[in-house]
């Protein structure tokens, strides 16, 4: 049996995977749509002309497939962090639970409340009131998001918290250090912006189709002319919170950076790959035998990481087996640290268990901030502690070749979002798109790529962080609940089945409504 | 209570005035079924769930400390 060959971690991981993959597939759409709704809605209040309104409920209709058919898809996430996650689900404390529930509570009262006025108003509430409604139910979902994306910066960077050693959990020490991190603040603004490109690119896709079909024409176009513009406005702002990301992840998360590069040896000036096609694992241990081949752009990656173009950029080996003229510690002087650690959490354990009250006051006495023995011991090893778990030093590297490839995907897709956006918003403008068949098609077949390109995002920042649960405090084997593989095995294809019914219930409805199109009232 | 049967009638007459929204409502309670029901409950148990803040700790000491000192714990 399959489960036999892959342990309770790898199905654990598979299954978060497939479940957080499945989930961002209709979060987006809901992220942006929504913007460009409320804004369609705005024209029509402000003009009275039935043609906004028909153009809102039409695309309200489309908003609304897929927020039902999306909802509640992320509590699946919370299921698995108390059954397959739960010495994580410990350890995160509240540090994790905070923002879920204001997130909760944003999700439930404030989009929940005003969605039902959105589609249940119409005629009933005021025009004004309808369309406060909508822009509260964009701008809801949006805080929902920055409250997820909080909790999952807080694990590509922990900070704002301090380990309480008699609840063996984390305990949050400044809501703004958590909520406001940089990390944090640039994910939210990164994610969100993107999903709006995705659902302008969903909007331009599906008008193009109308145009292609030769119906619906005045709605395609206005809809293209709004779309495109929202697109390619935040398109770009897109690139400038992914070029913050690229700066941030250098300095909290440089074995992500060189990852992504696939960069071995550090150095001053390091060029940025454009392109190129690595070797297999077993060929590639340094710079030289890295690529088949590969075109580099000079002293990019230096300049995008520390804005700087002659700056060092630490590689995966100087990661791995330090650097000493750089100061940069090894993975084995890491992992001697954690230990250190892992091994006090220990003596605490058996002094716990023998009742040794003089022996706890002493292990705690080390995971007191607040005495300089204290704060020397959190700094020199606590701050190493997941690394005490780590059998090699070579485990700190993530997959290589799947966050080379996925961070070309998002980066390629992203450019190419740019100049395609910009050149439907201006041939529409001119009132030339409707020529343009094979621009028209390239737009319809842009919105899957639109897809694949936000799950690459994820794939860069999720696969990026590994071997890491929370960063350096903690790797996924120990977050892991010891539970047996087969059960999470049989729930893995369980969620699969779901999942991929969700998804063909809603792609059917979808694609139904829009070939109905919109409806007179 | 004028002001809570108008919240209740607008919900009904939403209800009934819907039409696509009548598929996408089904699906919905058959998700949140499958989800609460049949997922939750069979498979999805919370380990910590019922556990004392003492004994939580105690579990995830369990798993996260060594047994005795210098024993070397490891990811697998």
């Amino acid at each position: 049996m399959l489960s036999d060959y892959l342990s309770t971690i790898d199905w654990s991981r598979a299954q978060f995977a497939m479940t957080a993959i499945y989930h961002w597939l209709f979060v987006p759409l809901t992220l942006g749509l929504g913007f460009l709704i409320a804004i369609m809605e705005t024209l029509y209040v402000r003009t009275k002309d039935p043609f906004w309104l028909r153009t809102t409920k039409f695309w309200m209709r489309l908003f609304g497939i897929n927020f039902a058919i999306g909802v509640a898809t992320g509590l699946i996430l919370e299921f698995e962090f108390g059954t397959n996650w739960s010495n994580y689900s410990h350890f995160v404390g509240d540090i994790f639970g905070a923002p879920l529930a204001i997130e909760g509570i944003f999700a439930f009262f404030l989009e929940s409340t005003f969605i039902a006025v959105m589609f249940f108003g119409w005629r009933k509430v005021s025009s004004g009131f309808h369309l406060t409604a909508t822009w509260l139910t964009a701008i809801g979902a949006n805080l929902s998001a920055w409250w997820i994306l909080v909790a999952n910066s807080w694990m590509q960077y922990p900070v704002g918290c301090d380990f309480n050693l008699e609840t063996v959990r984390n305990e949050m020490s400044s809501f703004s250090a958590v909520a406001l991190s940089p990390v944090a603040v640039n994910k939210f603004f990164h994610t969100v912006t993107s999903s709006f490109v995705l659902a302008a690119l969903f909007v331009v896709g599906v008008s193009a189709w109308y145009l292609l079909r030769r119906r619906e024409q005045q709605m395609a176009r206005k809809s293209i002319a709004i779309a495109s513009a929202f697109g390619f406005v935040f398109a770009l702002v897109t690139a400038f919170t992914g070029d913050r990301s690229g700066a941030i992840v250098a300095r909290v998360q440089p074995m992500k950076l060189a990852a992504l590069e696939a960069l071995y040896e550090g150095r001053e000036g390091a060029p940025l790959t454009a392109v190129g096609v690595l070797r297999p694992e077993a060929e590639r241990t340094n710079d030289d035998n890295a690529f088949y081949f590969k075109i580099d752009i000079p002293k990019m990656l230096s300049l995008m990481s520390f804005r700087d173009a002659d700056a060092f950029v630490p590689g995966i080996n100087d990661l791995v087996y330090g650097n000493e003229e750089r100061g940069i510690l090894s993975a084995a002087e890491k992992m001697e640290r954690g230990r250190v650690a892992v091994d006090e959490l220990g003596r605490y354990r058996a002094a716990r268990e023998a009742g040794d009250t003089a022996a706890i006051a002493e292990t705690a006495s080390k995971f007191d901030r607040s005495t300089p023995e204290g704060e020397a011991f959190l700094r020199d090893h606590f701050a190493y502690f997941g690394y005490g778990y780590l059998d090699r030093p070579e485990q700190i590297v993530p997959n290589v070749p799947l966050l080379f490839y996925s961070f070309r995907v998002m980066v390629g897709a992203g450019c190419f979002f740019i100049l395609l956006l910009g050149l439907v918003w201006w041939l529409n403008r001119r009132d030339r798109l409707a020529d343009k068949r094979w621009l028209l098609w390239v737009a319809v077949w842009t919105v899957p790529l639109a897809y694949l390109a936000s799950q690459a995002g994820w794939i860069v920042a999720e696969v990026g962080r590994q071997p890491w649960a929370i960063q350096d405090l903690m790797p996924v084997g120990v977050a892991a609940s010891k539970i047996p593989s087969g059960s999470v095995a049989v729930t893995f294809f369980l969620f699969l089945a779901l999942f991929t019914a969700l998804l063909i219930a809603e792609l059917s409805i979808l694609f139904r409504q829009i070939k109905i199109g919109p409806k007179n009232d | 209570m004028n002001v809570f049967r108008k919240v209740i009638r607008f919900y009904v007459e939403g209800f009934r005035e819907m039409t696509v929204g009548r598929t996408l409502w089904a699906i919905i309670l058959v998700k949140l079924f499958i989800m609460f029901a049949v997922l939750k409950v069979f498979f999805f148990p919370d380990l910590l769930a019922g556990k004392s803040p003492e004994e939580k700790a105690d579990y995830v000491l369990e798993n996260l400390a060594p047994p005795a000192s210098g024993t070397e714990p490891s990811i697998q």
